[in-house]
């Protein structure tokens, strides 16, 4: 469904983030982006919606070439792209309901959306989807009112407004602590699955893409080292993408976190009377 | 390198010691230009004027005191001009300025020729003090309050473009970036993205225009550009102290009473 070709980015300083990188995904599928700070996993996810203009090369979403369009074709195809952002990207002043029916700017007219008039059927899916992420009694609440995970949930909810096909999400749960990051990768997987949606998800959490992801990309200076399962990303295939390090005892380290992780859930669970 | 070893201690510095001297130079410097100047002052001050001063000033507060009450009443008309000379010059302001922020805001600006002509336009408003802009007018559109709001205006606008623009410039790109995302259109971009993080600054630089612009319209008077400025320096050319005293005491619960309202309306917004 969404074809990349020879991408490629050069910043105006001479850095190459991304060099000829090439990538295939197919409608559905959960793509956990890997690799080391500045290895390119944020402008590869801004080149393929525009946000970074890519050097060179191709990204092509459903047969349609992305790389070459202009205004409101341009819009046009973005609106098909959902986002997420690591700092939640908010507008904080407004209200949660507002921040979610932001994600149907692109369908609505300027003085419209400019006077708040959305159609009910948006009103109808905003409440619906504060509804599915657990928000809907914040439908009032002011941006800077929430805590980090509630924002993140506001941020998914806007980019499923779209109705996106696909999702590009950066640095999900790079600000949230381990809890709220596993319930949030877990609410968006479990979105795109419901929908079919496919989704490229940047994470340095090697634990968290293992656990969520269905396909795993590493990347280093810029271009792909790995493409395969989760389940194939062993000590060497790290080393490969990260440099060398001790990976089996950080494995244990993960693990046994996991492990009081889960043990924590259970007992709170269990205090709050819902085993 | 300011880690240095003394009888082998490390001893941190914050400047190197050559450079720690150049400080100490520049502000040794600083003091003899200001003994210079404070030199040339003297020299042209007529100090004979001075040994009487304090006796001059006592016998200026005698003759205000007490205010002539009197014309309390013909000058509330007047004071109540000067209001609106502040308010409505201070509307207009807002107006053109707003637009002329986004077009100076290197990251709102559509076009640098645009942003250089914004630019320019906010230096020269600027860069005229507003009793200027008013002898100007005065002979342009004639003695009277219009002259008075479009000088409070035209000086307005530098002042509101200049802090606006420097607001519209520190917001955070991160949710402009994620309306751009969704496919937004560019003015839904400012409209959703850069307005709302801009709304606090905008209306506290207005409120605090607002209240400069109620001080510098109580002087237009004297240029005949409407408000209590006549009054006061009528009385004053009447050696009347009384009666200045008087308006003095208006002016001064007028600037409360807008402090007041300015900080009432900041707070609600913000």
């Amino acid at each position: 469904m969404l074809t990349l070709k020879g991408l490629t980015k050069r910043y105006d300083t001479g850095d190459l983030a991304l060099r000829d990188v090439d990538l295939q995904v197919p409608a559905g599928q959960v793509l956990a982006l890997i690799g080391p700070s500045g290895a390119g996993k944020s402008t590869l996810i801004r080149c393929i919606n525009r946000l970074v203009e890519p050097s060179a090369g191709t990204v092509t979403l459903d047969g349609r070439e992305l790389s070459t369009l202009r205004g409101s074709d341009l819009r046009k195809a973005r609106r098909q792209i959902g986002m997420i952002f690591q700092n939640y990207a908010l507008v904080e002043r407004l209200s949660v309901m507002e921040n979610v029916l932001s994600g149907r700017l692109a369908y609505t007219g300027f003085w419209r959306s400019y006077f708040r008039r959305f159609p009910a059927d948006d009103v109808r899916q905003a409440v619906h989807l504060l509804e599915r992420v657990g928000l809907e009694s914040m439908l009032d609440k002011r941006g800077d009112a929430l805590s980090g995970g509630q924002k993140q949930r506001v941020g998914i909810a806007r980019a499923l407004m779209q109705n996106p096909k696909l999702l590009l999400v950066d640095e999900p749960t790079a600000s949230l602590d381990p809890k709220t990051s596993r319930q949030i990768m877990r609410l968006i997987c479990e979105l795109c699955r419901e929908q079919n949606l496919a989704a490229i998800i940047n994470i340095h959490d090697v634990a968290l893409a293992r656990q969520f992801a269905d396909r795993v990309v590493g990347l280093r200076e810029g271009a792909v080292v790995y493409d395969g399962a989760p389940e194939g990303l062993s000590p060497e295939v790290l080393t490969s993408i990260y440099g060398e390090e001790d990976w089996n005892a950080a494995q244990r380290v993960e693990d046994d976190a996991a492990g009081d992780e889960a043990a924590r859930d259970v007992d709170r669970a269990l205090m709050d009377g819902h085993p | 390198m300011p880690l240095l070893q003394i009888n082998n201690e490390p001893v941190w510095r914050q400047r190197e010691p050559a450079r720690q001297r150049l400080v100490w130079l520049g502000w040794f410097l600083g003091v003899c230009l200001f003994l210079f100047c404070a030199r040339i002052v003297s020299d042209n001050t007529i100090w004979e004027f001075m040994t009487d001063a304090h006796i001059q000033a006592a016998s200026l507060i005698g003759r205000m005191v007490p205010p002539d009450w009197s014309i309390t009443a013909s000058l509330l008309l007047p004071l109540w001009d000067t209001v609106n000379i502040a308010t409505v010059g201070t509307a207009l302001g807002v107006l053109i300025s707003f637009p002329l922020a986004f077009l100076a805001a290197a990251n709102t600006s559509p076009h640098p020729s645009l942003r250089a002509f914004a630019l320019t336009v906010i230096v020269s408003s600027r860069s005229i003090n507003a009793l200027i802009w008013a002898i100007l007018l005065v002979t342009i559109v004639g003695p009277g309050l219009l002259a008075g709001m479009v000088a409070i205006a035209l000086r307005s606008i530098g002042f509101l473009g200049k802090l606006l623009y420097e607001a519209i410039e520190e917001i955070d790109t991160g949710p402009v970036e994620a309306i751009r995302a969704t496919g937004a259109r560019p003015m839904q971009e400012l409209a959703w993205g850069v307005l709302p993080q801009i709304m606090p600054a905008f209306a506290g630089i207005t409120v605090y225009r607002w209240d400069i612009n109620i001080r510098e319209s109580t002087v237009l008077g004297l240029v005949g550009a409407g408000g209590i400025g006549l009054q006061m320096n009528a009385a004053i050319n009447n050696l009347a102290w009384g009666q200045v005293a008087t308006v003095f005491v208006l002016i001064f619960a007028t600037v409360i009473l807008s402090e007041w309202v300015s900080a009432r309306i900041r707070h609600a917004v913000i």
